[in-house]
């Protein structure tokens, strides 16, 4: 079959599945990923979807997006597609503008009635010119061959029109070469209690990908590299089912058991449905009355002597602080996982941010440091909310993880790891030698590390008293001694300190003849890392390092950082991590690149900015 | 009186000076509470006591136990956390009326409605106390204090009536100075699967001294309460004279034998009636046209928030069978690279 047609080597590919909210492009998005991944190609997606859940059917306002790149070498969705499915025009006006030159775009012709082009507020009947596009265009009749396909199948309209999108999938199956029989694998899945669809949807799948056989002549189709992985188990997993399963390997490596406290909040809950599923594991992920509830049922927890994590996103975060701040001064190991989305206030519900940086780091009352962390890509989420889980309990402290909507929801091919990959989490439990020592207060702490010693409830000689109030170096009892107060400020801002000592240093990807790092934080790794090795590649060599420990920083940051003439810091917010770095360190020569718009970077707006530095530094 | 277990009261004091005001009611509420502890017999370290902010949430430092004073409001949410995360501890939440019905009011009634098994102290003065004299939800309309100087113009909560609203199953209340009763509800509370809410009448010496004289005048005392027992008459008066009886879908208060009303008439408290009807009405008497109800009002068995949980997590991994994570991994999609 290949070998008749004119096949397109690339070494990844980009595909964005685009239209209505209801129209299933988040589903044959994901089908197309996991069949991708299954074959061997690295995947990273991106799904792109409105805040509203039914938008007005074929409004611009109501298009839904999902974007992937599969291949090797892929460390971000990519900019812009090589194939566009676009199922109304509406979907085709929000989404061509990220075809690259000499793309395809393909389009369900069915749906480009005058009302549908009115819908999409088109002015003409011709929106392909009315749009300047000039990327090849498949004029497909999607929905009348689906109804063709289904005639005979005994469901009604409204079923036949569901299967639209899976005759979309068969034709982009056919582009790439993918499988059929792994696609229909995963339809199977999803269908299995609807033995009707999916025999529908099959029927449909294999029609899309005979109908790009018999037209092949006219579009030129590719082949996909795969890429030599690490031998292993693999699955396909997306940033917040990483970080819930990386909770999971905290609690079997620490012996704690695992708690949730959250409450539903955009994009966070994906993390509270999958730890409500692993009661099978015995994880107690709990639903409750508000955000403050979240967080204190967490820290309940924790005083009984669990693994106590929180799961939200910035608005919740803010309603959070006052009871994050108890468990600083109650020092009590607690993980708040932060899936940052645009804000202030509500904000962009659905899109990707790092605007809460100053929020995670200093927004509480009173001196009130914790740990911050931040992963860099979905299946860096499974490591981060490890270390976090680490750090909360063994410096007896609370960790905020940064996460973003980016990572959270975008999704690549992870190896399982073996459970030995990954060390003990060691409790600093108060010695059982000094279990029922009329002498032990609930502050001692140990001298190097400063860290409180951890005597769980329910244990016969050594009931205790914590709280909110102040309490006294020694004695633990309630104190409002001014010099005390002034001890224990500096005692709590030495623990966080001293992190420093127990997680990696800065890993930094040399450049021969760099004078200038270009550097980030968390989830804008893909991104920032491939412009990178872009510039080397275009001569114009920088270093790169990317920050995954926040608070505190990693110990050679200052020495590493210094040996550059010019650190260029790329982040999606205004400068929150380069006002943070330069306070630290105010004679780096520290230069900025920002974008605020609710999206991730693209690799060339990073590159031009990282020219444009280039060039005003000479 | 109960029998004594291997704990006295001394067990469950802490070596910390108690530092409410003297003449304050919270004295009265922590001796009988350490009192109501040693019948109920739960070791020290078995007992958490956690509270939120205000006068009454100072009483996890009295307590030789495991204890927790947190921030404003948030104790239900806490204790809700902590019995779920180790169910073998018994909890006991303490509140006051600013606390727990006012910033702390959606996760009181949360807490209740999950029924999550805990005992819930509402140490009730109708005051906020720590801040000097503000009014509380609980003070009654027209109440002037020094951030209503002109009077309230709001009604406050009455706390059975939430309680009731949230679904409870179990409320008692108390007077600060009834040590017996007090103690009585405390064990009830105690010994109760479930939340259990003990209102506290509570007298605030300084800012709102003789807030419930209405009802703890030694004179008229018996006849503006009732203590009512599971199982026994609703008399009251000083001689148990009077008596609640039945008067069309409400009640009303006689005297025996007095207008043909006989002691037959007069109605057997039943606390473990899965019907609240009757248990609203006992709970809203006001201490007016009948008596103010103390003693256990309702005590109902239900399914528990945490017994629920630990039942389906014991459910779902008999049914699944896995021991760790990559266990359940590998039983969902995947594939091998090799």
């Amino acid at each position: 079959m290949l070998a008749e047609t004119n096949v397109k080597t690339a070494d990844k590919v980009v595909v964005r599945f685009s239209g209505d909210s209801g129209d299933g492009m988040q589903l044959v998005g994901n089908i197309f990923t996991n069949v991708s991944a299954g074959i061997g190609n690295q995947v990273s997606t991106f799904p792109d979807y409105p805040a509203e859940i039914r938008a007005p059917q074929g409004s611009l306002g109501g298009v839904s997006g999902f974007q992937v790149s599969v291949g090797t070498g892929v460390h971000t969705p990519g900019d812009q597609c090589d194939v566009l499915v676009a199922m109304n025009p509406a979907a085709l006006k929000q989404n061509y503008k990220y075809v690259k030159p000499g793309g395809v775009i393909i389009v369900d012709i069915d749906s480009f009635k005058e009302a549908d082009l009115k819908k999409a507020l088109f002015t003409t009947d011709e929106p392909f010119k009315e749009l300047g596009i000039n990327a090849q265009v498949l004029e497909v009749p999607i929905t009348s061959m689906t109804k063709a396909a289904l005639a005979d199948s005994g469901l009604d309209n409204k079923s036949i029109l569901k299967c639209r999108n899976i005759f979309a999938l068969g034709l982009v199956c056919w582009l790439f070469d993918r499988p059929l029989e792994s696609a229909i694998h995963f339809l199977s899945k999803k269908f299995a209690k609807k033995p009707a669809i999916f025999e529908a949807n099959s029927k449909v799948i294999n029609a899309g990908y005979n109908y790009g056989n018999n037209i092949h002549a006219s579009v030129s189709t590719y082949r996909v590299e795969t890429q030599e992985a690490r031998p292993g188990i693999y699955t396909d997993i997306n940033g917040n089912t990483a970080t819930a399963w990386g909770l999971i390997m905290a609690s079997e490596k620490s012996g704690r058991p695992l708690f949730l406290g959250s409450y539903p909040i955009t994009p966070a809950t994906d993390i509270l449905q999958e730890l409500a599923k692993r009661k099978d594991l015995g994880v107690k992920a709990l639903q409750m009355e508000d955000e403050i509830a979240g967080v204190c049922s967490a820290i309940g927890a924790s005083f009984a002597g669990d693994l106590a994590v929180t799961s939200t996103s910035g608005p919740g975060l803010a309603l959070k602080s006052e009871g994050i701040g108890l468990a600083v001064i109650a020092e009590l190991p607690l993980v708040v996982i932060d899936v940052q989305r645009g804000g202030p206030s509500t904000g962009l519900p659905t899109k990707t941010e790092q605007t809460d940086l100053m929020q995670a780091l200093y927004g509480r009352n009173g001196e009130s440091p914790v740990a911050v962390m931040a992963p860099a890509s979905p299946t860096d989420c499974f490591t981060m909310a490890f270390e976090a889980c680490r750090v909360a309990i063994e410096h007896m402290t609370p960790v905020i993880l940064l996460t973003d909507a980016f990572i959270g929801n975008g999704s690549s091919a992870w190896r399982v790891p073996d459970a030995d990959e990954y060390p003990a989490i060691k409790p600093p439990y108060l010695p059982t030698d000094r279990i029922g020592d009329a002498s032990w207060r609930p502050y001692n702490r140990d001298e190097d590390t400063k860290v409180r010693y951890w005597a769980i409830p329910g244990t016969e000689g050594c009931t205790h008293r914590i709280g909110g109030l102040e309490k006294d170096y020694n004695t633990g009892a309630i104190s409002t001694d001014p010099v005390n107060h002034e001890r224990m400020v500096y005692t709590r801002r030495e623990k966080i300190a001293r992190i420093a000592d127990d997680i990696p240093e800065l890993d930094v990807l040399e450049a021969d003849g760099a004078d200038t790092i270009l550097i980030g934080w968390g989830g804008t790794y893909g991104h920032l890392r491939t412009a990178a090795t872009e510039l080397c590649e275009a001569g114009r060599p920088v270093a790169f390092a990317q920050f995954r420990y926040i608070n505190p920083l990693p110990r050679n940051t200052e020495e590493v950082l210094s040996r550059y003439k010019t650190v260029i810091v790329a982040e999606l917010n205004t400068g929150q991590f380069a006002d943070y770095l330069q306070a630290k360190y105010p004679r780096l020569n520290i230069k900025r690149i920002n974008k605020v718009q609710g999206q991730p970077f693209l690799v060339k707006e990073v590159v031009d900015g990282v020219v444009r530095i280039l060039d005003e530094e000479k | 009186m109960e029998e004594q277990t291997v704990y006295t009261a001394a067990n469950y004091k802490s070596d910390q000076p108690v530092r409410w005001c003297p003449g304050c009611g919270d004295h009265a509420i922590l001796n009988s509470l350490h009192k109501a502890m040693a019948v109920v017999g739960v070791p020290p370290h078995k007992t958490a006591v956690i509270s939120g902010i205000g006068c009454s949430s100072r009483l996890p430092y009295y307590m030789n136990s495991y204890g927790f004073h947190t921030i404003h409001g948030r104790a239900a949410a806490i204790a809700t956390g902590f019995k779920v995360a180790n169910p073998e501890m018994t909890v006991w939440q303490i509140s006051g009326d600013g606390d727990g019905l006012a910033i702390g009011g959606n996760h009181f009634i949360h807490a209740v409605r999950r029924n999550i098994d805990i005992n819930m102290l509402l140490f009730n003065n109708k005051i906020y106390g720590l801040t000097k004299g503000q009014y509380s939800p609980t003070s009654d309309r027209g109440f002037v204090s020094k951030s209503s100087p002109y009077g309230t113009t709001e009604d406050p909560f009455i706390p059975a009536e939430l309680v009731f609203g949230a679904r409870g199953n179990f409320f008692a209340r108390s007077i600060d100075v009834e040590l017996q009763i007090s103690q009585e509800v405390l064990v009830a509370a105690a010994r109760h699967k479930g939340t259990s809410v003990v209102e506290i009448l509570q007298n605030c010496v300084i800012y709102n001294n003789g807030i419930h004289n209405f009802i703890t005048d030694r004179e008229y005392r018996a006849e503006r309460t009732i203590h009512l027992v599971d199982g026994e008459k609703m008399l009251f008066g000083k001689n148990k004279e009077r008596g609640l009886v039945r008067d069309g879908f409400l009640l009303k208060a006689v005297e025996v034998g007095k207008d043909g009303y006989t002691i037959d008439d007069v109605l057997v408290h039943d606390a473990h009636c899965k019907s609240n009807f009757l248990h609203q009405q006992l709970a809203m008497m006001d201490g007016h046209e009948l008596p103010l109800a103390i003693g256990v009002i309702r005590d109902v068995e239900g399914l528990t928030y945490n017994d629920e949980v630990d039942r389906q997590v014991e459910e779902v991994r008999a049914k699944k069978g896995f021991n760790t994570l990559r266990d359940m991994i590998l039983a969902g999609e995947t594939w091998e690279v090799k």
